[in-house]
């Protein structure tokens, strides 16, 4: 090895310290705009966008929390369409506050939204922390106990969807799916 | 002057370079420990890629988030802390020329670090652990697993500050004149990452082991999680750094390649210091009671400086590598120096497979992820795995492999066994972790979860396309176990059998590019060897080759961020 020149491996030579030059100052600009570009975006959708995650939430103990889903689950269970899967499934009526509980290892109740109306869903654990990951179109918020995570929603199409748990929470996970049908 | 501080040493005959003999135990005893948790981590993936492929769904389920438990914190913690420690050690005793501060504390860092890795192992192992790398409270284990993570990190902490020591005592003595070299520089930025980094672990640690003994109140699920990613993100900038000094390290002794700009490449490393804690956010983009605006100022502080840093980087090491090359005479075309490049030297595809996996599939698809309303679409999805795959694996673990083929022959001056299969080793762990990676994103876009035993548990959810890309998982993950299996297998075939390396051997072991004599329809005279001549060379446009990559690589960027966006504009508005 050469121990004149400066590689990496040596001590560089006095007078180092030099502004950059060439094709080198000219990609650090040119990443400098693109950095520029990546930090506007976020502020330009939180403002502009209709997907945002503003970490809404309230303290909650969990066990209050289960009171309160059942509370809802009592009020707004629809007669008309009980029994699917054996589970009745709730609906709400829109536009309003609309509840689901994560615990080991299922999510409760099966809900029942109008396409096109807007739902304040509020989420929280009974026990460990879950993540609530509504499949087809794989939208994911992690779920904390303690912790009521609110969501404004707005479902766009009828169907039925599944909310995957997608935060490790215990041997039985994979077995933790809930459903939400649209109409 | 007492003996002590005498710089016990021999000449490298392979790379001229010079060895610490007070160091040189400890640089191997990291080195090994740190492959033999490699080692772990790989039969614990291969398990977890032959699970997760549904067709062949190999673990049962317990034992699979047991053995992926094992994965995580084997491959992220231990392997890596091993190797950086061993990293550290080295560059400071040799570049510097100097003796290792305190051999005692080496031991103690050691022997701390050890005992913790295998109470660690051990207690997962036992089926006492079963929480994943991140171990969100309220999951609790047993505490022994709380406690070996503590010894690890305090273990780490102590080799770190044995570093310094080594750099006070090269600086007092004045074994070197002015700055110290780039890739001391690096590796120091990555230290100073570590200590950050394990002060935060044992933040979030100490109060987690107290409460598995019940000795305190549950700390609270969301604090963990901000505290914890201090350690778990800012960790893995610490392998980043160290992996970008490793660059510059094989850059030079593969193709002789010097900075462009010592300035831009320090200047790129204070920036890692001062912004990676940023991407510890980008864990809790979707998470309840941080707000939005909390979470876009901390994925970005305004200017996405980290970003920057590793863009500088990923400029000025191909484009070295670019003016050392045609400083030898390959100045064909655009890409002449790059296609006459030793490619069959395994310390140079290595680094540089390293360098583009790193670069187009981690650090895009990073910083897409960590984008915080993309993030919706990709939280805790296979998504995640699939950049980080590439980032640590990709990236770190093939840039320190690289490395090793060269460490080896000069600590244990031993010749490496089945040169052949040694060449073709980076490539079939590069291309077996870009088909993994591959499958994970893809999958992970079809909201395949990540960390679960079976898809297909709650009901078919997912069509064939998901399963197709998990059957890319596990084959590509079982390319690039074969691959891992062979790293270990030759090196330590090597340390055993090895043929003793004759002393006076030149450092062209794994083939370096001569220089040209003339060079072939260009008007440039090669310079002389030592590249005194270069400067004729740079101020052509010596790296008009790199930047045609380099606006390629914006390109791509460009296109699969705002790809994302669309994507996110699909999905129903939510806030």
């Amino acid at each position: 090895m050469n121990q004149e020149s400066s590689s990496g491996l040596e001590c560089p030579k006095p007078g180092w310290f030099q502004a950059p030059s060439g094709n080198e100052r000219t990609w650090i600009g040119m990443a400098v705009i693109w950095c520029l570009i990546l930090s506007v975006m976020m502020p330009y959708w939180h403002f502009r966008g209709k997907q945002n995650s503003t970490g809404e939430a309230y303290r909650v103990k969990p066990a209050d929390f289960v009171k309160r889903v059942e509370a809802f689950v009592k009020v707004n269970t629809g007669e008309e369409s009980l029994v699917e899967d054996g589970i009745a499934p709730v609906v709400p009526a829109p536009p309003g506050e609309v509840y689901l509980l994560a615990k080991q290892f299922f999510w409760f109740p099966v809900l029942k939204l109008r396409s096109g109306e807007t739902y304040r869903l509020h989420i929280s654990s009974a026990d460990v922390q879950h993540g609530f990951s509504l499949l087809p179109m794989n939208m994911n918020f992690q779920i904390v106990p303690g912790y009521d995570h609110v969501l404004t929603i707005k479902p766009q199409a009828p169907g039925t969807y599944h909310i995957v748990c997608n935060e490790f929470c215990g041997i039985g996970h994979q077995q933790m799916v809930g459903k939400i049908i649209v109409e | 002057m007492n003996t002590n501080s005498d710089y016990p040493k021999r000449i490298c005959s392979t790379t001229g370079l010079p060895i610490c003999r007070s160091a040189e135990f400890f640089v191997k005893a990291n080195a090994v420990l740190g492959v033999v948790f490699l080692l772990i981590g790989g039969i614990a993936a291969i398990l977890i890629a032959l699970t997760r492929w549904q067709a062949v769904h190999l673990l049962p389920v317990d034992w699979f988030y047991r053995i992926l438990t094992l994965h995580g914190i084997n491959m992220l913690i231990f392997w890596i802390l091993f190797f950086e420690v061993a990293i550290l050690y080295f560059v400071s005793t040799t570049l510097l020329k100097v003796r290792l501060a305190s051999r005692l504390t080496a031991w103690i860092s050691l022997v701390m670090m050890l005992v913790g890795a295998v109470m660690v192992d051990v207690t997962i192992l036992l089926g006492k652990a079963d929480v994943m790398l991140s171990s969100y409270l309220p999951l609790l284990a047993h505490p022994a697993f709380y406690l070996g993570i503590i010894l690890v990190a305090v273990g780490t902490l102590i080799g770190v500050c044995n570093y310094f020591a080594t750099l006070y005592i090269a600086k007092k003595e004045k074994t070197y004149e002015g700055s110290v070299p780039l890739v001391v520089f690096g590796a120091t930025a990555a230290a100073i990452i570590a200590v950050v980094t394990l002060l935060h672990g044992a933040v979030v640690m100490v109060p987690t082991f107290l409460y598995s003994l019940h000795l305190c109140a549950q700390p609270d699920p969301q604090w963990y999680r901000l505290l914890w990613w201090g350690l778990g993100h800012m960790s893995q900038q610490v392998n980043v750094c160290a992996m970008v000094a490793v660059w510059y390290f094989l850059a030079a002794i593969t193709t002789g390649a010097k900075p462009l700009n010592e300035a831009v490449c320090r200047s790129a490393f204070v920036l890692y210091i001062l912004f990676i804690n940023l991407a510890s956010a980008h864990h809790l983009l979707v998470d309840p009671g941080v707000s939005a605006g909390w979470k876009i100022w901390n994925t970005s502080y305004a200017m996405y400086l980290a970003v920057l840093a590793s863009m500088m980087h990923g400029f000025t090491v191909p484009a070295s590598v670019e003016v050392a090359m045609r400083g030898k005479g390959y100045v064909r075309g655009l890409f002449g120096w790059l296609t006459n490049a030793p490619w069959r030297n395994p310390g140079f595809s290595a680094f540089f497979l390293s360098l583009l996996i790193f670069g187009f599939i981690g650090g895009i698809t990073g910083v897409t992820l960590g984008t915080q309303q993309i993030n919706i679409i990709a939280h805790n999805t296979l998504r995640i795995p699939g950049h980080f795959h590439a980032t640590v694996v990709g990236g770190t673990t093939l840039a320190f492999m690289g490395l090793t083929y060269y460490v080896v022959p000069l600590l244990w001056r031993r010749e490496y066994i089945l040169k052949p299969l040694c060449r073709l080793q980076p490539y079939l762990f590069g291309i077996g972790i870009l088909i993994m990676s591959f499958g994970m994103s893809f999958a992970g876009s079809m909201g395949v979860s990540r960390r679960s035993w079976d898809i297909d548990a709650g009901g078919s959810i997912y069509g064939p396309t998901a399963h197709l890309f998990l059957a890319l998982v596990g084959i590509g993950g079982t390319v690039a176990f074969i691959a891992l299996f062979l790293y270990v297998g030759l090196t330590v075939g090597t340390l055993l059998f090895g043929r003793r390396i004759a002393a006076g051997k030149s450092m062209e072991d794994w083939g370096t590019p001569k220089v040209l004599s003339t060079s072939p329809g260009h008007d440039h005279v090669a310079p002389a060897p030592g590249f005194a001549g270069g400067a004729t060379v740079a101020e052509a446009h010596p790296t008009q080759g790199t930047m045609v990559l380099a606006v390629i690589f914006l390109l791509s960027f460009a296109v699969y961020y705002f790809a994302n966006w669309k994507a996110l504009a699909d999905v129903w508005p939510v806030r």
